[in-house]
């Protein structure tokens, strides 16, 4: 005590504690102080897609195998017009490319479309709604230690349909959507992810994949049976085989690529006219959602009870909007500050999110009020270079939501097929997940994470 | 004090705004019952019962239910507005405008058209379901002038 020393130090003389973000990311601060250019909704988007042409085409991140399929399309359509039509429409008819020609318009294009089409993302909720569905759900008389279930019954044509909560859009599902997590988006009537053509079929591109599997199965089967007329006809008196594909190799490989090919799109074909005729989809179908497997009397509510009609309403059916408005302008007050909370707002959140997206109820409420307090501690670093440049700092984007998501992602998973106990599985990932979300080197995140209740709760009104 | 960074969201405590300030915010919510279809509930929320009169509410919801019921009808005119796409290799869709789009377009203007006539005159503002991705009806409430505004 009397001993101790204790050296007044002059606050005048303290370096004064630098507010400005060090070098590196202060260069991206700056780019922030150009004069601002109203910024579209798709260089915000939260999911994990590009867009090219100004947000005119959208596509998932990891294009899958669509130049391998576009590239089998080329070369064996390229290989048919060079080496087998010049022969048939000599010995035979000239019908025989136009004909191959229709139907490769057709499958190029149906293709281009189902890739570059948004396939019905819904987009993520505000965090205003957000906070409006957690004080319902909170509502819905919870006294028990339990936390609230996140599904929702509706009664759909007489039949019981379960709703899901989806944490990572911070909404309950509508019917027949689901998420997916290579895509990190809710999509409507989901069909399923196609990586051969690098994007998810739902409502809105499902009559293109329709159309470009039912003409590629015509093209393929066309193909083959012209290059099989074509050999035919070259190895006819007594020629042979070897001495027919010696004059025209190209048929070789393409007999090959067809003969392997058409067994796998017929099939698929007829699999999807099935559900097309039954109105279902992909999911509900492996999922076994209206056969009635456990017991019940379940039927498919959705089926208009008559082919027919379930066809035309599936592919001739009115063009839904796309609900992303990826070409949008983001409102003026946002592009510079974010000041209200539309857009920009969620894609902070949900990176936010996506690091404390499974804490349960307690948490889901504070990371819809999460915004405000990151912000304010933090707004240098990874949370302003995540949600403004997802084009220009890539890496920084991808090294946190990889990893995340594919939990986040593997939750979804998990708690999909079991309805009983969601709320356990979320509770023993929630741990992997956290401990995966507090190893990113990001300190902006980590010190809000666990916000005490008292804050939060004080924000929450003002919010 | 006063939080200068541009990526402030609590500016809504610290900034004084000139224009009227948001009291509260009421979403209806979608109504599956009859299907996917875009329906929205009826239902007349508590909040808004000091504002506006319930059958007026009701009747502008009836309304939207009606013009999205007609944007989605399967009906000739969409059958044969999908067969021709389908013959085109749907590429109709990037020259003409589908029947849905010219509902919304009719839409937007019936919304701006009860904002103007007689939401906003009671300090509500009814947002176009579409903006909000279909999911929600959001209704904003303003402050009442008359109290005066606070925080």
């Amino acid at each position: 005590m009397k001993n101790c020393e204790y050296q007044q130090i002059d606050p005048q003389a303290l370096p004064t504690p630098t507010p400005t973000p060090p070098p590196h990311h202060g260069s991206e601060g700056d780019k922030k102080e150009e004069p601002r250019r109203p910024r579209r909704k798709w260089e915000v988007f939260p999911g994990k897609n590009r867009f090219f042409c100004e947000g005119r085409i959208i596509v998932a991140r990891q294009s899958g195998v669509l130049p391998l399929t576009l590239g089998l399309i080329l070369v064996t359509s390229g290989l048919f017009f060079i080496f087998d039509c010049p022969f048939l429409v000599k010995h035979l008819t000239s019908c025989i490319p136009v004909i191959g020609g229709v139907l490769f318009v057709f499958v190029v294009i149906t293709l281009l479309q189902t890739s570059f089409t948004d396939p019905g993302i819904l987009p993520r909720a505000t965090p205003d709604e957000a906070a409006d569905i957690e004080k319902q759900i909170d509502n819905t008389g919870n006294t028990s230690y339990r936390p609230p279930p996140r599904t929702k019954e509706v009664l759909i044509n007489q039949q019981v349909v379960k709703l899901k909560y989806c944490f990572t859009c911070k909404m309950f599902r509508p019917p027949r959507t689901s998420h997916c997590s290579l895509c990190d988006n809710c999509v409507e009537r989901f069909d399923h992810h196609c990586p051969w053509v690098g994007n998810c079929v739902g409502k809105r591109n499902y009559r293109f994949f329709y159309t470009f599997i039912v003409s590629l199965s015509f093209l393929t089967a066309f193909i083959f049976g012209c290059v099989t007329t074509h050999l035919a006809l070259r190895a006819q008196g007594g020629k042979g085989l070897v001495f027919a594909l010696q004059e025209s190799p190209g048929s070789a490989v393409e007999l090959v690529i067809c003969f392997f090919s058409v067994w796998s799109i017929l099939g698929l074909s007829g699999f999807h006219t099935y559900l097309v005729a039954s109105n279902l989809t992909t999911n509900e179908d492996i999922k076994g959602s209206w056969s009635g497997k456990s017991g019940e009397d379940v039927t498919n509510p959705y089926s208009h009870r008559n082919i027919f009609i379930n066809c035309c309403s599936v592919l001739c059916g009115p063009m839904p909007p796309s609900l992303i408005d990826r070409r949008g302008f983001l409102p003026a007050d946002e592009s510079a500050q974010t000041g209200s909370t539309d857009i920009e707002v969620p894609a902070l959140a949900t990176k936010s999110e996506i690091n404390v997206c499974t804490q349960g109820t307690k948490g889901l409420l504070e990371s819809a009020t999460l915004p405000p307090l990151l912000s304010t501690s933090c707004p240098q670093g990874k949370p302003q270079t995540a949600h403004t440049c997802p084009d220009s700092s890539p890496a920084v984007n991808s090294d946190p939501s990889p990893e995340l998501s594919v939990s986040c992602g593997a939750r979804h998973a998990a708690s999909s097929p079991g309805d009983a106990s969601p709320s356990r599985h979320s509770k023993a990932r929630s741990k992997k997940s956290k401990r995966a979300a507090l190893h990113i080197p990001n300190p902006a995140f980590d010190i809000p994470v666990s916000p005490t209740s008292p804050d939060a709760a004080s924000f929450a009104p003002l919010h | 004090m006063c939080f200068v960074s541009r990526t402030c969201t609590v500016v809504g405590i610290y900034q004084v705004r000139p224009q009227p300030a948001v009291s509260s915010k009421v979403f209806i919510q979608r109504d599956y019952s009859s299907g996917t279809i875009c329906k929205f509930q009826t239902k007349f929320p508590s909040e808004l019962e000091s504002r506006i009169d319930k059958q007026q509410f009701e009747e502008t919801i009836q309304t939207l239910n009606n013009l999205y019921a007609e944007a989605e009808k399967l009906g000739g005119k969409s059958y044969l507005e999908g067969c021709l796409a389908c013959l085109t290799a749907y590429t109709i869709f990037l020259c003409m405008e589908t029947h849905y789009e010219k509902v919304l377009k009719k839409i937007a203007r019936y919304i701006k058209d009860q904002n103007e006539k007689i939401y906003a005159p009671r300090g509500l503002l009814l947002t176009d379901p579409i903006e909000r991705g279909l999911r929600v009806v959001e209704i904003t409430i303003f402050e009442d002038r008359s109290i005066g505004s606070g925080r």
